[in-house]
């Protein structure tokens, strides 16, 4: 092991020895959780994935972690990094934690499954609650559609900010309310129902409103804030949330919205010649 | 009834709460300040004969009443809110949202009848 890290110090100019205190449960053998030191030899531009990825290969193992893109886009990597909900893959070590130490643990509110992979059961669960697609009056439509929908660059951005959350549950791990509230269903769930809620395209405001419009529900959101600011991806779903009440009151005293029509198929219009043509599928 | 609707009504009781607690900040609390800048004078706050003339009109018995039923739905909207926080059975939640209702609607009821009995005592 020591090797490894005086090799890895030989290999690159500049490294900084960090230690990493790492959260270690495995219920099949663990009656209680407890943290293991490693010492790793970082170098400059390495993440905290990376330092993991290195424990696992060279120190250690055993320790369980959940990763995949390594670029900030699926999600999986969400933890708990020096107190705060984060992507490890995301997270500088030197320039951005600026600390000797980093402790590592799953993300809050969650059930552990092992080390600091979290149960994300409950996340996918709200998510699924609120129904996060396009709903439409006419099913024979939302099943085969006949075209395209119309919607306007400036209803586009109504919901856009909103639809960049990758499901890594930050937000929920940093919620207060989704700490003591069980039946909450958290910021990521309720910042889906708003997203599809605004969307022109959408006319499923009934078929959502069961699933955030109650005891439970947007309602008892504190506005704490910690959710946007723990978010990776600047969802920032607390305005959300903040959002999704004003849209409820609204409705309530009788806002209502017809969905967006399908677009008219554009006619006499000449293709630009200097416009190519999209490659031959190579799927038939 | 749903959430929102609760909720819609402790929005508007905060607000006609800044008002009507205002003119009670104001007359019986601010009363040297108000009255030095001239905005309103309601007499003395202690003196006898001053209380018996405020509680004779029926913007006293207004404001009073509107004040009372509105901090209490106010207050007992948030207390429920702060209780439920705490996961808890089904059955629980309905016994918690029954004690705030039964409880708030009972101090409301004895505190409308004792504002009517001081209006009407003040008239007597």
């Amino acid at each position: 092991m020591s090797e490894t890290n005086e090799s890895y110090k030989t290999n690159f100019a500049e490294t900084k020895d960090i230690v990493f205190k790492i959260f270690r449960y495995d219920p099949d053998v663990n009656t209680e959780p407890h943290f293991d030191t490693f010492t790793v030899p970082v170098v400059k531009g390495w993440t905290v994935l990376d330092a993991v990825m290195h424990i696992k290969e060279n120190m250690d193992s055993t320790v369980s972690y959940r990763a995949s893109c390594r670029m900030g886009i699926c999600g999986s990597c969400a933890m708990d990094i020096n107190g705060k909900p984060r992507l490890a893959c995301q997270t500088q070590v030197i320039a951005e934690l600026q600390s000797d130490e980093v402790v590592i643990k799953p993300l809050a509110n969650y059930p552990i499954l092992r080390d600091i992979v979290p149960d994300l059961t409950p996340l996918i669960q709200n998510h699924e609650a609120v129904k996060p697609y396009i709903i439409r009056k006419d099913k024979e439509d939302q099943k085969n559609p006949k075209g395209e929908l119309y919607q306007t660059p400036d209803e586009l951005e109504e919901y856009l900010q909103f639809s960049y959350c990758i499901k890594c549950g930050a937000c929920m791990a940093a919620c207060p309310v989704v700490a003591t509230d069980e039946e909450f269903p958290g910021p990521q769930a309720l910042t889906q129902a708003y997203r599809y809620t605004i969307d022109t395209r959408d006319d499923g405001f009934m078929e959502r409103i069961d699933s955030v419009d109650k005891t439970h529900g947007a309602w008892r959101c504190h506005f704490a804030g910690a959710c946007s600011d723990a978010c990776p991806k600047g969802v920032d779903p607390a305005f959300a949330i903040q959002l999704l009440k004003r849209e409820i009151t609204a409705r309530k005293f009788g806002k209502k919205r017809e969905p967006a029509p399908i677009a008219k198929q554009p006619v006499n219009v000449k293709r630009l010649e200097s416009v190519p043509y999209p490659p031959e599928k190579t799927v038939k | 009834m749903r959430e929102s609707t609760l909720w819609f009504w402790h929005l508007i009781a905060g607000i006609v709460i800044i008002f009507v607690l205002g003119i009670h900040i104001g007359v019986m609390h601010l009363d040297k300040i108000m009255q030095a800048i001239g905005i309103m004078s309601a007499g003395d706050v202690l003196s006898y004969a001053d209380v018996l003339a405020r509680a004779k009109t029926i913007a006293y018995l207004i404001i009073y009443l509107l004040l009372m039923w509105f901090a209490l739905y106010h207050g007992f909207y948030g207390l429920r809110s702060m209780i439920l926080e705490i996961s808890m059975s089904k059955t629980a939640q309905a016994v918690v949202n029954w004690v705030i209702f039964l409880f708030g609607f009972g101090l409301a009821v004895y505190g409308t009848y004792a504002i009517i009995i001081g209006y009407t005592m003040a008239n007597a």
